[in-house]
C-alpha cells in the first residue's frame, strides 16, 4: 500500500484538512479504517463526504419530503433519478441538478456540462431523454457598471453553453425560468432539468450485482479536467476561485450522444446488471455507490482505465470529473456484447474490474493496492450534521402610506421591460426546442407541453421560484414556489404527477442560511403533501456565496404533469376577438415582495403574499373542470407584476411564430375601493385569468357560481390592439403594440449594449 | 416509395425524419448507418439534421468522407432524389453535390423559431406540388445556416433556376428582416443543376403534424412522393 512517507511534513491529518475534511471527520476515517489513510484515500473521502455527494448538511432536512405515492416506481435517493408511472406501461424519469459554481468561473463549459450531467443521470435510468428545462439566476444586466458587464457575459455564456450541449445532442430545451437580482452578483445559478421516457421493464439500476460480474468503463478517456469538482462545489466562491478553473469540466456533446445511444443499445440487449454514470467524484463515486447499493464490493485496476495521458496519477484518475463516462456492470459471459456495441459507436471502453463479495472498494494500480475502503462507509456513512438554525424574524408588513402611488401607465411599461418579467425569447431561440418533434407548447407559455409520440402521452413541465418572496419569508416563499408551479400546470391543462427540487442556498454553517434551507424544505414538503405530489429527487447546492453576500434562498421547484387529451392543452395567449375574459380568484391586495415595489420603488421588502393550499387547490380543480368541459380558450396565472402584467402577456401572441398575433382587451374592474396601483400590480396568489367563447359565457358563469369560488367577469378580447382597464372612475389604456415592444425588446436591447 | 434516412453518429433529426416520412401512405422508410456502402435499393435518400461527427470543425466537413457518402455520390449521379435538411444541407455542400457553403449565422447566435420561406419555383421534384410564390411556415434551428457563395455561383444559381426557397415576409417579400441568418439573397434552399439534389436549412420534417403548429412541410414530401410515383410529367 502506498504511503505518505515521501513528504515528512505532510501528515495525513494536514492533508485531510487541506481537502476540506474537518478534524472530527478525520477521526471518523481513522476509526473506520483502523489505520491512517493514504493520499488517494483522503481524496476519495473528501469528495464522497462533500456536501455535493453526501448531502451531509441537508440530508436530515430532506427526509421531510413526501416521496411515496401509488405512481412512484423509483423513489427519491434510490437511484440517479426518480421514476414515475404515466400509464399504459410507460414511465418518466426526471431530475433537476445545479452547476452553479462551475458556471460562475467558466459560464459556457460550466453550463454545458451541467446539461450533460443531468442528461446522463436520466439515460443511466434506462430512459431516453426527451426534453430539458433550465432555471437560471444572474445579477442585474442593465447599465454600464463593470458588474453589469460581467453579469451580461455570464448570462450570454451560460445560455450559449446550454444551447451548445442540448442542441448538439438533440434534446430540446422547452422551458424554464430566469430572474435577475443583485443577490446573484458573482454567484449565478444554473439548474438544469431533464426528463426521459421509458417502459416500466426498462428501468435500469445502479447496483453492482452478481459476484464476479465484469465491470466496464465506457465513454470518454479520463483526463485531468474537473479534478475534485464536487469538493470545489462545496465551498464558497472567492476571488481565488478563478484559480480553480481546472475544477471545471469540458463538455463534448458529440461524445455524449454516442454514449447515450450506445448505453441505450446495451441496456436493450439485456446484458446489463448495473449501470452508473460518472458525474461528481467520477470513478470514485460510481464504484463505491454501485457497490454500496448492490451490497457487494468492487475491485478495479486503474491501469486498465482509458486515459488521455499515461502519466495520470492514481489520485488524478480517482478524482477526475472528465465528462461523458459511465460504469457498466454486465452479466458474466456478455463481454463481447459490450465490445460489439462500443466499437460500433467508436467509443473507448475497458474491462477494469469485477464485482466482489467483500464489501470493499479496492482500487489497484497494476500490482499496487491504492485504495482499500469499505464501500458502504463512503457512500452511506458520511457524517450527518444538524446545523444551527437562526430564529426567523418576520419582516415588517409593508406600510402602504410609505409607497408613493406611481402612474400605472408608466409602471406597466417598467414592469414588462424588467428583465425578470420581459420576454425570454432572446434566450430560448438559442435553444433547439423543436428537435424530436414533440414540443406542442414551446417556451413562453405558463408550462411547456411535450407529446411523447410512442407512448401517446402529453406531458407538461414547469420550474418556478420567486426568490424575492423566499428572501423575505423562506417558508412562505417555498410554499408559493410549489403553488405557482402547480398553477402553471393547471393553466396548461395538466395534473401534477411528480416534483423535483433544486435547493440553492448559502453556507449552511451560517445559522441564517441553515434556517432558510430548513424553512424552504418544510414549505416545499407542505406544498407537495397538499397537492399529493411525490418529490422524486433533486439536488442541493450550498455555499452559494460570493465575496459580497450569500444569494437569496432559491428553492427551485420543477413539476411534471399529465394532460389527459389533446383538446385539453391550453396556452396563455388570447385566441380571438370577442372572447370573454374572467378572473378566477380574488382581485387581491398584497404588495409585499412585489415586482412593482422592486421595479418602480427600488424596494425589496414587506411580507410576501400568503398562500392557502386548500383554496389554491380548489381554484386549480375548477379551472381543470372548465378546461375538460371545453370552455377555456386560454389560461394564464397572475404572478410577478400582478393582474396588469398577466393581461398584457395574454394579449401578446406566441412569439415563436413567424407572424406574432397581438390582441387588445377591454377590462372593467368596477368599484374596488383600493388604490389603483394595488389593484393592478399586487401579487396575491391563487389567481388565474382565462378566456372563453362568448356563446359559452353563461355556462362558465353557472359553473363558477356553483363552485362558490370568487370570480369576476373582467371584459373581452378585442381586435383593436389597445389594453384598456376601467377602475372606479378612471380608465387606463395602453397600446399593446408598444407594450409588446417594451417587453419583447428589453433583453435583446440590453445584450447589444 | 422506398426511403433511406442516413444515420451519422451525431445525427439527431434522423428519427424525426423517419417518423415524418412514415406518416405518408405508400412509404417505407428505414435508417441506414454511415458505415454502409450501398443505397441502390432506395428511391429517395434523406440526410437529416444534427451534428454528424460532432462538427467541431466546419459542419459536415468530416461526414463527406464517410463510406455512405460514396453511395450518395453514386445515387446522385444516377438521378435518385436526395434531400439534405440542415446538417444534411451542410454535408451536401461539403461533398460538392451542391454549390456554395453554410457559415456561422451573421449574428453568431443559434436561432430556433418558425420562419417564412417563399417557394421560388415549382419546377423541381421537391416543389412540384407547390405553386411558385407560395409562402411556407417552417421551423429553423441552426447556428451555421448562413448560405454563402461566390458572385459567379449565385449568378449561375439564378440562371439555372436552382434557388428553391428564400426567407420572406408573409406577403412574400424578400427583406433583410425576413432573413434570420444573413444568407446571401435570403437563400434558404437550393438544388443542383440536375434538380435531383435539394438542400435546405429549415426543417420540413418538423412541420408535418398539426400538433406542432404547421403542416407546410408535408407539401415538400408530397411533391417528392408524386415525382417518384408518377415521374416528372405531373408538375403544376
Amino acid at each position: 500500500m502506498s504511503s505518505l512517507s515521501s513528504s515528512p511534513q505532510l501528515t495525513p491529518s494536514i492533508l485531510a484538512e487541506q481537502h476540506g475534511l474537518s478534524s472530527e471527520e478525520y477521526q471518523k476515517i481513522l476509526s473506520l479504517l483502523g489505520r491512517e489513510p493514504n493520499r488517494e484515500e483522503i481524496g476519495v473521502f473528501s469528495v464522497m463526504w462533500s456536501e455535493h455527494c453526501s448531502y451531509k448538511n441537508s440530508r436530515l432536512e430532506l427526509k421531510k419530503f413526501p416521496t411515496t405515492g401509488s405512481k412512484v416506481l423509483v423513489k427519491a435517493g434510490e437511484e440517479n433519478a426518480g421514476v414515475i408511472d404515466i400509464g399504459d406501461g410507460w414511465a418518466v424519469a426526471f431530475k433537476i441538478e445545479s452547476h452553479n459554481h462551475p458556471s460562475a468561473v467558466e459560464p459556457f463549459q460550466g453550463a454545458a456540462t451541467g446539461v450533460g450531467g443531468i442528461i446522463r443521470d436520466i439515460f443511466t435510468m434506462g430512459a431516453r431523454p426527451v426534453f430539458l428545462l433550465n432555471s437560471l439566476r444572474f445579477g442585474p444586466i442593465s447599465g454600464d457598471s463593470l458588474r453589469a458587464r460581467d453579469n451580461r457575459q455570464l448570462f450570454s455564456g451560460v445560455v450559449a453553453g446550454i444551447g451548445h450541449y442540448g442542441n448538439s445532442i438533440g434534446v430540446p430545451t422547452i422551458g424554464g425560468e430566469v430572474y435577475f437580482d443583485p443577490s446573484y452578483n458573482g454567484n449565478p445559478l444554473v439548474n438544469a432539468f431533464c426528463l426521459g421516457v421509458l417502459k416500466h421493464e426498462q428501468i435500469a439500476r445502479g447496483a453492482a450485482k452478481g459476484i464476479g460480474n465484469p465491470i466496464f468503463y465506457v465513454g470518454a478517456e479520463t483526463g485531468r479536467d474537473g479534478l475534485a469538482g464536487a469538493a470545489f462545489a462545496s465551498r464558497e466562491l472567492t476571488e481565488e476561485s478563478k484559480a480553480d478553473r481546472p475544477a471545471v469540466q469540458v463538455g463534448d456533446p458529440f461524445r455524449e450522444k454516442l454514449l447515450l445511444e450506445a448505453c441505450l443499445e446495451l441496456l436493450a440487449s439485456g446484458c446489463v446488471a448495473g449501470i452508473q454514470d460518472m458525474g461528481a467524484a467520477g470513478l470514485t463515486c460510481s464504484t463505491c455507490e454501485t457497490a454500496s447499493r448492490g451490497g457487494t464490493g468492487v475491485e478495479i485496476d486503474l491501469d486498465l482505465v482509458p486515459k488521455r495521458s499515461a502519466d495520470l496519477t492514481s489520485y488524478e484518475l480517482l478524482l477526475s470529473e472528465s465528462q461523458e463516462r459511465m460504469l457498466v456492470i454486465v452479466h458474466q459471459g456478455e463481454e463481447a456484447t459490450v465490445q460489439r456495441i462500443f466499437e460500433k459507436w467508436e467509443l473507448p471502453y475497458g474491462l477494469i474490474g469485477r464485482v466482489t463479495d467483500d464489501g470493499k472498494m479496492k482500487v489497484k494500480r497494476g500490482k499496487d493496492l491504492v485504495v482499500d475502503i469499505p464501500a458502504r462507509t463512503l457512500a452511506d456513512e458520511a457524517p450527518l450534521y444538524q446545523r444551527e438554525a437562526a430564529t426567523w424574524k418576520a419582516p415588517a408588513p409593508l406600510d402602504l402610506t410609505t409607497v408613493a402611488e406611481c402612474d400605472p401607465i408608466i409602471v406597466l411599461h417598467q414592469l414588462l421591460a424588467h428583465p425578470s418579467i420581459a420576454s425570454k425569447q432572446w434566450i430560448w431561440r438559442q435553444y433547439d426546442h423543436t428537435v424530436q418533434t414533440g414540443t406542442v407548447v414551446p417556451p413562453g407559455s405558463d408550462a411547456a407541453v411535450f407529446y411523447v409520440r410512442e407512448a401517446n402521452k402529453f406531458l407538461a413541465a414547469t420550474s418556478d421560484c420567486n426568490a424575492i418572496y423566499c428572501s423575505l419569508d423562506p417558508h412562505e416563499g417555498a410554499k408559493i414556489a410549489v403553488a405557482e408551479a402547480a398553477r402553471n400546470l393547471a393553466c396548461s391543462g395538466a395534473v401534477p404527477i411528480g416534483a423535483t427540487d433544486n435547493l440553492n442556498f448559502g453556507n449552511p454553517h451560517k445559522p441564517e442560511s441553515f434556517y432558510e434551507l430548513r424553512a424552504a424544505v418544510e414549505g416545499i414538503s407542505e406544498g407537495c403533501r397538499a397537492f399529493d405530489i411525490p418529490v422524486t429527487g433533486g439536488n442541493v447546492s450550498l455555499y452559494n456565496e460570493s465575496q459580497l453576500a450569500s444569494i437569496d434562498p432559491t428553492p427551485t421547484v420543477a413539476l411534471v404533469g399529465l394532460i389527459e387529451k389533446r383538446e385539453q392543452i391550453t396556452t396563455q395567449f388570447f385566441k380571438e376577438p370577442g372572447d370573454v375574459i374572467f378572473l378566477l380568484g380574488e382581485l387581491g391586495s398584497e404588495l409585499g415582495g412585489s415586482h412593482y415595489l422592486l421595479a418602480s420603488h427600488g424596494r425589496k421588502e414587506g411580507l410576501p403574499p400568503r398562500v392557502d393550499f386548500e383554496y389554491e387547490k380548489a381554484i386549480h380543480k375548477q379551472l381543470l373542470s372548465l378546461i375538460r368541459a371545453g370552455l377555456v380558450r386560454s389560461a394564464h396565472d397572475c404572478s410577478e407584476g400582478g393582474l396588469a402584467v398577466a393581461l398584457a402577456e395574454a394579449c401578446f401572441g406566441d412569439s415563436n411564430k413567424a407572424e406574432v398575433k397581438l390582441f387588445g382587451a377591454c377590462i372593467d374592474l368596477g368599484k374596488k375601493g383600493i388604490r389603483d396601483d394595488v389593484a393592478l400590480f399586487n401579487e396575491s396568489q391563487s389567481r388565474i385569468i382565462f378566456s372563453t367563447k362568448a356563446q359559452q359565457v353563461e355556462q362558465v358563469e353557472q359553473e363558477l357560481q356553483a363552485s362558490g369560488l370568487p370570480f369576476t367577469r373582467l371584459g373581452s378580447v378585442t381586435k383593436e390592439t389597445i389594453l384598456s382597464i376601467q377602475l372606479d372612475e378612471k380608465e387606463y389604456s395602453w397600446s399593446t403594440e408598444i407594450l409588446h415592444q417594451s417587453w419583447f425588446k428589453a433583453i435583446p436591447h440590453l445584450m447589444q449594449a | 416509395m422506398r426511403c433511406a434516412v442516413l444515420q451519422f453518429p451525431g445525427s439527431n433529426g434522423d428519427i424525426d425524419a423517419l417518423e415524418a416520412l412514415r406518416s405518408f401512405e405508400n412509404v417505407t422508410a428505414e435508417l441506414v448507418w454511415h458505415q454502409e456502402k450501398s443505397l441502390d435499393s432506395f428511391e429517395f435518400i434523406l440526410l437529416p439534421g444534427g451534428f454528424s461527427y460532432g462538427d467541431y470543425l466546419r459542419c459536415g466537413a468530416i461526414a463527406r468522407f464517410s463510406p455512405i457518402m460514396q453511395a450518395v455520390q453514386k445515387a446522385a449521379a444516377s438521378g435518385t432524389l436526395i434531400l439534405g435538411i440542415c446538417n444534411g444541407f451542410q454535408i451536401l455542400c461539403e461533398a460538392g453535390l451542391l454549390p456554395g457553403t453554410l457559415i456561422r449565422n451573421r449574428n453568431l447566435l443559434f436561432r430556433c423559431e418558425e420562419r417564412l420561406v417563399r417557394v421560388e419555383t415549382s419546377d423541381s421534384p421537391f416543389t412540384k406540388k407547390i405553386s411558385s410564390g407560395s409562402v411556407l411556415h417552417l421551423p429553423i434551428a441552426h447556428g451555421e445556416g448562413c448560405y454563402f457563395a461566390k458572385e459567379e455561383t449565385l449568378q449561375e444559381l439564378h440562371d439555372k433556376d436552382q434557388v428553391l426557397l428564400r426567407y420572406a415576409t408573409s406577403k412574400g417579400e424578400i427583406t433583410k428582416d425576413a432573413n434570420p441568418n444573413g444568407s446571401c439573397e435570403n437563400i434558404a434552399g437550393i438544388c443542383n443543376q440536375k434538380r435531383n439534389v435539394f438542400g435546405l436549412m429549415p426543417h420540413p420534417e418538423r412541420a408535418c403534424d398539426e400538433l406542432l403548429g404547421s403542416t407546410d412541410g408535408r407539401m415538400i414530401f408530397e411533391s417528392i412522393l408524386d415525382h417518384v410515383h408518377h415521374g416528372a410529367g405531373t408538375s403544376l
